[in-house]
């Protein structure tokens, strides 16, 4: 290695320093110590016993917790695929309006996530409850309506109709709570990645398609998604690794039976004080979080 | 079926306040190398895009081997389009590009892959097949392009400046073989472009366009030698003008009077009238200069300027305080100087019939 070359190895590190330190303090020798209790037994009294062993681990293959991993997986599958439905056609709409009106459309798309989230779960809450928002709408004025109409127009089909507006629908404490409240709340990380993908589209691509007899679905699957991939691909994985460690949302709309594996974690540390357990789910979701983002990458880029 | 592989009636274009084409009429013969020329901003490549279908017409209708086009989207149209900035599928190979508007239309597997490999072969391109758009150079996307298109074998091949992007010499090649390919495939051409030269190079015919009107519809010898007005003569190569009054019409000869004091003599055309305001055009390597007067019709200036180039020297010959006009003289000899110098009294003349009197 030459003089400057090391001057220059020397200057770079002083430059990142800053960010190593705090990446080596507080992410890296945190991760490490929690990777080694993992491998520790619980305390009688909480604390970890320093018994090397992978109990902790093979107690993740308990079914219990098989089934919890598996419904979080669904959960923040049927999350991301939402995200893409709805997210990709509106990225698409702000990306080819007018440049002025693009700006204007993204901060509409970001001034709800201004508040905080906790705040707009709450939210959730009022409207999905028994009592809520959409409840009051069914059991109250639809309900309502349909018995006038029926006293207006005596037809059997109002029966079951009427049946069904009388009892609030479950909707608060489900799994799909859960999903409506995390596709609320991770909308924006999938319309961001495919906006930038969309906008830097080249238009002309689609006359040429279009000129060679394809139409506009083949024109679609064939042109426009392909070279737009890579803002698909970035948008779900943004929505789909953040909802998978979900905590909140599953916590504040799930119910007793619809947990996700982040609560799990969250009691082992808090209620059990099992930390090694908890470390270990940690760690598990960890792994597949890391192996489904390179699968997904590596797809992705083929 | 029309003898015309396409047609234009009275076809205009809107976007909004603005109008880009109005009132555009055109017939294109079957298996013609068929020109739109203008300046930018002129309404040809809107034009191209009409005949396309990538725009709709906003008045008139667009016909295609002699059946209206109507609303018809741009895929179900029998016509294929060379872009300007190539427009290939950047994530598929040359071969996917080529293919696929041959899978759109769904070819057998087997005839895709022949037919592909033959244009590939036909624009030189033989070998290429598996390369992606972004290994190969302008002249070789260039290529793709065309055979992307000419491989669905279209009655119209439109051709949007395909040739803008090249080098000059690449592009001066280029000419020689796209004229050379029509001429073997016998494919109408539709071809825009801005470059006169290009234009004058290929075509059988070209409109020339303004303002989003055609002005003029001709051989590239009709164009050059009779321009319609003044906007042509003075688009299409150099022209002197001269302008002034018409004093005198005899025996189908106009003498006109530039800037009150120089006569000039024109052949007259049919609507000229004695009083009138018009246009001599006359092209510089028309005009010939001389010591003495060689007739009587001869114009006296002085030399105000001599340029060199090569083949040709210019000379720059002031006839009147507002009139100076340029005379081109082709280098026969091997004469190191030119013939006359800067302010030296000359005679410019012109064979009679190469002159062209403009009302316009």
């Amino acid at each position: 290695m030459t003089r400057t070359s090391r001057r220059q190895t020397w200057r770079i590190l002083f430059l990142i320093s800053p960010s190593l330190f705090w990446l080596i303090v507080f992410f890296f020798l945190p991760l490490i110590l929690v990777f080694a209790i993992s491998f520790g037994q619980r305390g009688t009294y909480g604390g970890v016993k320093w018994l090397l062993n992978l109990g902790n681990y093979a107690r993740f293959f308990d079914p219990l917790y098989l089934r919890i991993f598996g419904r979080t997986v669904y959960i923040a599958g049927a999350t991301t695929l939402i995200c893409l439905l709805a997210g990709y056609p509106l990225a698409y709409f702000i990306a080819t309006r007018p440049p002025q009106w693009r700006n204007v459309l993204l901060l509409l798309l970001m001034i709800p996530f201004w508040t905080n989230f906790l705040v707009r779960t709450y939210a959730w809450i009022l409207i999905l409850r028994d009592q809520g928002l959409i409840n009051t709408l069914w059991t109250g004025s639809l309900h309502t309506g349909l018995l006038q109409l029926s006293n207006l127009v005596p037809l059997p089909i109002w029966e079951p109709l009427l049946h069904a507006t009388a009892q609030p629908l479950t909707l608060f404490g489900t799994d799909w709570a859960i999903i409506i409240g995390l596709v609320y709340g991770w909308l924006p990380e999938m319309v961001l990645p495919c906006y930038a993908a969309i906008e830097r589209f080249d238009f002309s691509l689609v006359e040429a398609a279009q000129d060679l007899y394809a139409n506009r679905v083949k024109t679609f699957l064939r042109v426009i998604l392909p070279l737009t991939m890579p803002g698909v691909v970035a948008g779900s994985v943004l929505v789909f690794i953040p909802s998978l460690g979900a905590y909140v949302t599953p916590d504040l709309l799930g119910g007793a039976k619809s947990i996700m594996i982040g609560n799990v974690i969250y009691s082992q540390f808090m209620a059990a004080r099992d930390y090694p357990f908890g470390s270990a789910v940690s760690f598990v979701l960890m792994a597949v979080m890391l192996v489904g983002t390179l699968i997904y990458f590596r797809g992705g880029t083929d | 079926m029309s003898e015309y592989a396409v047609e234009l009636e009275g076809v205009s274009k809107h976007f909004g306040p603005v109008v880009a084409v109005d009132g555009v009429s055109l017939s294109i013969r079957d298996g013609e190398f068929f020109s739109l020329l203008g300046p930018s901003g002129c309404g040809k490549t809107t034009t191209l895009r009409l005949i396309a279908g990538f725009e709709l017409p906003t008045a008139g209708e667009v016909y295609i081997g002699g059946k209206p086009q109507g609303e018809t989207p741009p895929y179900r149209r029998p016509v294929n389009t060379v872009f300007q900035n190539y427009a290939l599928f950047p994530h598929m190979s040359v071969f996917g590009n080529v293919a696929f508007g041959l899978e759109m239309q769904k070819v057998s597997k087997e005839d895709i892959r022949r037919r592909v490999l033959e244009s590939l072969e036909m624009v030189q391109l033989p070998g290429m097949e598996n390369r992606k758009p972004g290994q190969l150079s302008g002249g070789q996307q260039q290529r793709v392009a065309l055979a992307r298109a000419l491989v669905n074998r279209p009655k119209v091949l439109l051709l949007d400046e395909p040739l803008g992007a090249l080098d000059l010499k690449l592009r001066k090649a280029m000419q020689l073989e796209l004229k050379a390919l029509q001429h073997r495939i016998g494919i109408t051409f539709i071809y825009v472009t801005h470059d006169q030269e290009e234009a004058l190079t290929m075509s059988d015919r070209i409109a020339i366009m303004s303002g989003g009107h055609v002005l003029q519809i001709g051989a590239p010898g009709e164009i050059y030698e009779q321009p319609a007005d003044r906007f042509v003569a003075d688009f299409i190569g150099e022209t002197n003008f001269l302008v002034g009054r018409v004093s005198e019409i005899r025996a189908g000869e106009a003498t006109v009077l530039v800037d009150g004091t120089l006569e000039v003599c024109a052949l007259a055309t049919a609507d000229v009238v004695a009083g009138q305001e018009v246009t001599v055009a006359v092209r510089p390597e028309k005009m010939t200069l001389h010591a003495a007067p060689p007739d009587p019709l001869a114009l006296p200036g002085r030399v105000e300027e001599v340029i060199y180039i090569g083949t040709d020297t210019r000379y720059l010959v002031r006839l009147t305080e507002q009139t100076i006009v340029v005379v081109r003289e082709q280098n026969l000899g091997a004469a190191t100087t030119a013939r006359f110098h800067e302010g030296e009294p000359v005679y410019v003349s012109w064979t009679s019939g190469c002159d062209r009197l403009l009302t316009e």
